[in-house]
């Protein structure tokens, strides 16, 4: 009952002057005025941007376009006593160098493929991201199947060759697999037809996989030491999306599990990969995985770096996933319970579905962070778009003061447009789907 | 699909139907597949290990290192120093650059996600492009431009720039004088600790004054002349005593370096100002949007009760929005820490480059370097992310 | 459906990445049957190993591993290289990557009897130097005490260098680097007064400065750097092809054998010349090779004499001197053991 408590509190007791009107708010002055200037502090601030921009802007101008280099062969161009005037950045170098940049030392008669490739990953991203694209579940086939197999395919030149003994033990494994589905189909007392049939789709669908790496397509073989430049750096980010996607929402389903050990496998996987910095995890794939493997195995330099970044993006992805999921109101989980669907269908049919379109925005910002992530497989070796600058710009050919920064906004250029394009899509999103939730 | 079931005759079907022996049966599964491919793995270690002729063990901690590192906390030297002490260096310059970071870029990062809420057209719209333009390039291409940018202009050591009072810069770093302590610093330590006891008192004698008059005191000046300048003045009563509780160890010009005095790396500061500028970015969109989820009538309010902007965003907006923003912010700090590790690419001898750069090439024992360096930014990370989480069940508004 | 995608995302892996290794049966029957021969090679240092632009190899130690796949294949280009940190070198070739690791590795005991390694053969015998600035106006290392020296981790250098400046009680800063290309390039931007690595190494970066002019090596030699191809230890077989493939170079160049004479040479009635081309006995059947395998190298890669002469002698932009390296007969240490 603690009524009128007696609090000393400070009341002012005589009355303060009445503020004057305001002043008139329309026309491009008023808005310098309230925008600008509309106090002491307010002005001071102003001038002092300004007076900072006056002072950073015109350099930058200068290094960037009216001092620079377009044309020219060599460092002589490039160098401000041989060229005859101060120089800015050195496009001219990055003109000669741009198809080391683009492929690295990938063979100047195979490049078409890499264009290829290039040209296949714009429409699948296309096809995913345009959200009012025909047929998008197509399109997910295409990215997460057709297109790993086509680009691999291309890039390394196929064929494979498996050899027959590993075709017989597919088979055997096939037959033994599809038995053992129909045997459980059985037990349970649904439909062994149907089971065996989704067993046999499964079983064929890996066998064309196999066979279309296995076929001898003509294609002159490229290793991968010789990949370099954005492709490596496209490459990479590729896989860790088609890797981190699947696999981080099954790592985000196992950690909003019920089943106890499947929640603590996939949380202290998560929790790990998310506690250490991708550079550890990176050297770890370079400098362990040939250790964990059998002796007689031995994994492509390439593939070790990819092998780690998709493992890294999918702890990230699941974390983003989750957050989707927990986001779905409990009606839709109970809604799909009482229509008797089990934990596939449900997962697969209603929630999914859902949780996945309202965390675009949060994939598509953990791909962001992935595509600069890239960067750092230069650290351990792989030549991608930072390792072939880094190789470029101590080329005597092109010795001259401006390279680095050349090269180095070269780069920047080159990440920021596709981060910042990504962005701007992931803001739209965002505005759309809020959009959606307001009606 | 099936038929309605009478509540008095519960189905009776295969008990592999039971949602629970499924659920063991699932995880039973998991277990083994796991437990196979751990067991594999780890047959594997041992049997290449064992071809390879590399030892496994701990035991190459206390082997003698052999090496040099430019960056040392701890005293180091390649003759007398192991493998331990390595990693200890390498931990101490780990921690140092990401401590130091974290206060630079806090302080940036907040002053950034405030202009970009400015009402100021020109600062929010610079804020903004700042923000947009260092959040969309690598880290690691920004360390690299930090790296020749610092290096590039300086000049060699003989032709230092001369700063003035023992200052030196050049292309191996910032040289300046080094303090000595004398025996007598313990009376500026006390003044010290005597100015942080006297600013409590007066802050919460401030405090109850102000609610019970309305009278205000300038607590900010009061508490820098205590902290500060009492420690300064007992300084300069001692020194005119002439009993100097500090001198200084001066940088001289040798014949390649300067020698003495202290020395800032370029590595390091390359580092810190890639560090701090990319992370400060983050950490400004993250202000923002903490500032933002502070419901406008909470401003209006204050405005309305005639706090002027500044008292408006000390004493209404940021408290409430701090709840917002610790835990992204804490991310934030982690993510500048694990960061750090780009030291590799800029030649500063962090954990990374150290230990599993320089230590692990001389050892050749991959899997214990790589264990023991990923173990310490793990526990970084997760006693961080306990004590995050106890600090904000405390703050997190209590609801009925 | 996410299921399968996901299950077959991990077959493709397992499936197209993973490729089998050699190390379960003999190197040379694998390498036969793979029609090529893998070679770890340097990253890119002139005159031993480095990729024009468009990815074609030259260089001594290339020109090494172009000599084995000549002696195997009769065909000098069936060689893939693999290029190798000084991290990774001596993983990739206990793992199987490579058949043969041939990049100016340091023969030490330690690396040939810790590593599950052999040093069938020495091919560049060298020594760790150091680089200044010319204008510095010093000619000696004894006088770089105090100085700032950049210098690559994790290698032999990184050791010696610190043992060189204690055992002539000078102090130093030393600035390491993870790989060679960033340790010159901050040596070239002013970071240190000082480059160290292989003396071999100095002459070849010097060739990458701004103005390789401004630059000079100083004549101390610090240490013993015997460089040497490396094969896996247990397979004596394909470690004596490698060790006589160097020795026939080395013969070839003492009985004067070249590119160009050596089908002339071939009629020779000089017994050595003949046991050497194959005309005479039955060397090569032994190491599992064909008779005329030196004839083979000689023919596509030249002797010893020639491939120096052309990756970093005189016929190269290097223009390192003979040397330690001339024949033993001309005083240096390149004895070719008789082929007999």
């Amino acid at each position: 009952m603690n009524t009128a408590v007696d609090v000393s509190r400070f009341v002012r007791t005589e009355k303060i002057e009445a503020l004057p009107p305001p002043k008139l708010a329309r026309g491009p002055i008023a808005w310098v005025r309230e925008n600008l200037f509309s106090s002491p502090i307010n002005t001071a601030l102003t001038l002092a941007v300004a007076y900072l921009l006056f002072v950073l802007i015109p350099p930058i101008l200068d290094f960037l376009f009216f001092n620079a280099v377009w044309t020219g062969t060599d460092r002589a161009a490039c160098r401000a006593e041989t060229a005859g005037h101060p120089v800015g950045a050195c496009w001219a170098f990055v003109v000669s160098k741009i198809n080391f940049f683009t492929y690295g030392s990938y063979p100047a008669e195979e490049r078409w493929r890499v264009n290829i490739f290039f040209v296949l990953l714009a429409i699948g991203v296309a096809w995913l991201l345009w959200l009012r694209a025909p047929r998008r579940d197509l399109g997910a086939v295409y990215f997460f199947w057709l297109f790993p197999i086509a680009s691999y395919v291309l890039l390394t030149g196929g064929n494979v060759d498996i050899g027959l003994r590993a075709w017989l033990l597919f088979a055997t494994i096939g037959v033994v697999f599809m038995a053992a589905i129909g045997f459980a189909a059985f037990m349970l007392k649904t439909s062994v037809r149907s089971a065996v049939l989704v067993a046999a789709g499964i079983v064929a669908v890996l066998g064309v996989t196999l066979a279309l790496l296995d076929w001898d397509w003509g294609l002159e073989p490229v290793p991968t030491s010789r990949w370099g430049g954005i492709l490596v750096t496209l490459l990479v980010a590729t896989v860790g999306i088609v890797f981190s996607l699947p696999f981080g929402i099954l790592l985000a389903l196992g950690r909003r599990s019920k089943l106890p050990i499947l929640r603590m496998a996939s949380v202290i996987f998560i929790e790990f990969v998310r506690g250490v910095p991708l550079i550890t995890v990176l050297i770890m794939a370079n400098t362990m995985l040939p250790l964990f493997l059998p002796p007689d195995v031995t994994v492509d330099r390439l593939t070790r770096p990819l092998v780690g970044v998709a493992f890294f993006a999918s702890a990230y992805m699941a974390e983003v996933v989750r957050g989707g999921l927990q986001a779905m109101p409990k009606g839709q989980y109970e809604g799909a319970m009482s229509l008797g669907l089990n934990y596939p269908q449900m997962m697969v049919l209603i929630i999914l579905p859902q949780a996945l379109r309202i965390v675009i925005p949060g994939i598509v910002n953990t791909f962001i962070g992935l595509f600069k992530d890239t960067s750092l497989v230069s650290v351990v070796g792989i030549f991608d778009l930072v390792k072939t600058i880094e190789a470029s710009r101590i080329d005597p050919n092109w010795a001259a003061p401006t390279i680095s920064y050349t090269g180095y906004a070269f780069a920047a250029l080159f990440y920021f447009i596709f981060c910042w394009g990504m962005s701007r899509y992931s803001l739209g999103v965002e505005r759309r789907l809020a959009a959606g939730h307001k009606r | 699909m099936q038929s309605v079931v009478s509540p008095t005759s519960p189905p009776k079907r295969s008990f592999l139907y039971d949602p629970n022996v499924r659920g063991i049966f699932y995880q039973v599964l998991l277990i083994c597949v796991v437990g196979y491919l751990f067991y594999m793995a780890a047959t594997n270690v041992v049997e290449n290990l064992q071809r390879a002729k590399i030892a496994s063990g701990f035991g190459f901690l206390d082997v003698t290192a052999g090496f040099d590192i430019s960056q040392t906390l701890v005293p180091f030297s390649a003759a007398g120093s192991t493998y331990r002490d390595a990693f200890i260096v390498g931990l101490l310059n780990t921690l140092i650059v990401s401590a130091i970071g974290i206060v630079f870029a806090t302080i940036l990062g907040f002053t950034i996600g405030i202009a970009r809420l400015s009402t100021n057209w020109m600062v929010a719209k610079v804020a903004m492009v700042y923000v947009e333009l260092l959040r969309n390039i690598p880290l690691l291409l920004q360390l690299l431009f930090w790296y020749i940018a610092v290096l590039g202009p300086l000049p060699q050591p003989r032709d230092s720039f001369q700063l003035g009072a023992g200052f030196f810069l050049n292309s191996r770093g910032l040289f300046m004088p080094r303090p000595v302590y004398g025996a007598d610093i313990w009376a500026v330590v006390a003044a010290f600790a005597i100015g942080i006891v006297g600013t409590v008192l007066f802050r919460r004698y401030a405090k109850r004054q102000q609610e019970a008059t309305g009278r205000q005191y300038r607590v900010g000046f009061v508490s820098l002349a205590l902290i500060i300048g009492l420690p300064v003045a007992t300084w300069i009563v001692l020194a005119l005593a002439s009993v100097n509780p500090v001198s200084f160890d001066m940088p001289q010009k040798g014949t390649f370096n300067l020698r003495g005095g202290m020395q800032i790396l370029p590595e390091f500061v390359a580092l810190l100002v890639g560090l701090v500028t990319y992370t400060a970015a983050f950490i400004a969109e993250v202000v923002r949007a903490g500032i933002l989820a502070v419901s406008k009538g909470q401003t209006e309010a204050a405005n309305s009760l005639g706090l002027k902007s500044g008292q408006t965003l000390r004493l209404v907006v940021i408290p409430q929005a701090m709840r917002v923003i610790i835990p992204p912010l804490t991310s934030q700090y982690l993510n500048l820490t694990k960061n750090s590790s780009l030291a590799v690419a800029v030649g500063y001898p962090d954990l990374v480059q150290v230990f599993m750069g320089t230590v692990l090439n001389q050892t050749g024992q991959a899997v214990e370097v790589v264990m023991i360096t990923m173990g310490v930014y793990l526990t970084i990370s997760l006693v961080t992310s306990f004590v995050m989480n106890i600090y904000n069940r405390r703050v997190a508004i209590v609801e009925r | 459906m996410k299921k399968a995608i996901a299950s077959i995302a991990f077959g493709l892996m397992a499936a197209s990445f993973v490729a089998t290794g050699a190390s379960a049966q003999a190197t040379l029957a694998s390498v036969k049957q793979k029609g090529y021969l893998t070679c770890g090679s340097n990253t890119g240092l002139a005159g031993f190993g480095l990729p024009d632009a468009q990815g074609n190899w030259t260089g001594l130690d290339v020109e090494f591993c172009r000599a084995i796949a000549a002696a195997i294949f009769d065909d000098p280009t069936k060689v893939r290289f693999i290029p190798l940190s000084a991290k990774d070198r001596f993983t990739a070739l206990q793992s199987g990557e490579v058949d043969v690791l041939s990049r100016n590795s340091t023969v030490t005991m330690s690396r040939d009897t810790q590593l599950g390694l052999d040093f069938p053969a020495v091919n560049y015998f060298d020594g760790q130097g150091f680089m200044v600035r010319k204008k510095l106006g010093i000619s000696s290392a004894k006088e770089l005490n105090g100085a700032s020296i950049c210098t690559q981790q994790g290698t032999t250098t990184e050791l010696n260098l610190a043992d060189y400046f204690r055992a002539n009680n000078m102090k130093y800063e030393v600035v390491a680097f993870a790989t060679s290309d960033e340790t010159f390039k901050a040596y070239d931007a002013g970071r240190c007064d000082a480059f160290t690595t292989d003396a071999s190494g100095l002459y070849s970066e010097r060739l990458r400065a701004s103005n390789p002019d401004d630059h000079i090596v100083l004549p101390e030699i610090i240490s013993k750097e015997p460089l040497g191809p490396a094969v896996r230890h247990g397979d004596n077989q394909w470690g004596d092809i490698v060790r006589w493939t160097h020795n026939a170079m080395l013969d070839a160049e003492e009985l004067g054998v070249t590119k160009a004479n050596v089908d002339q040479m071939k009629g020779s009635d000089n017994p050595e010349i003949k046991r050497l081309l194959g005309t005479e006995g039955k060397f090569g059947e032994a190491v599992g090779l064909t008779n005329d395998w030196a004839y083979r190298i000689v023919k596509h890669v030249g002797n010893y004499g020639e491939s120096f002469e052309r990756n970093v002698g005189e016929g190269s932009k290097l223009k390192i001197k003979r040397g330690l390296n001339a024949q033993w007969t001309k005083g240096g240490l390149q004895y070719g053991l008789p082929v007999r």
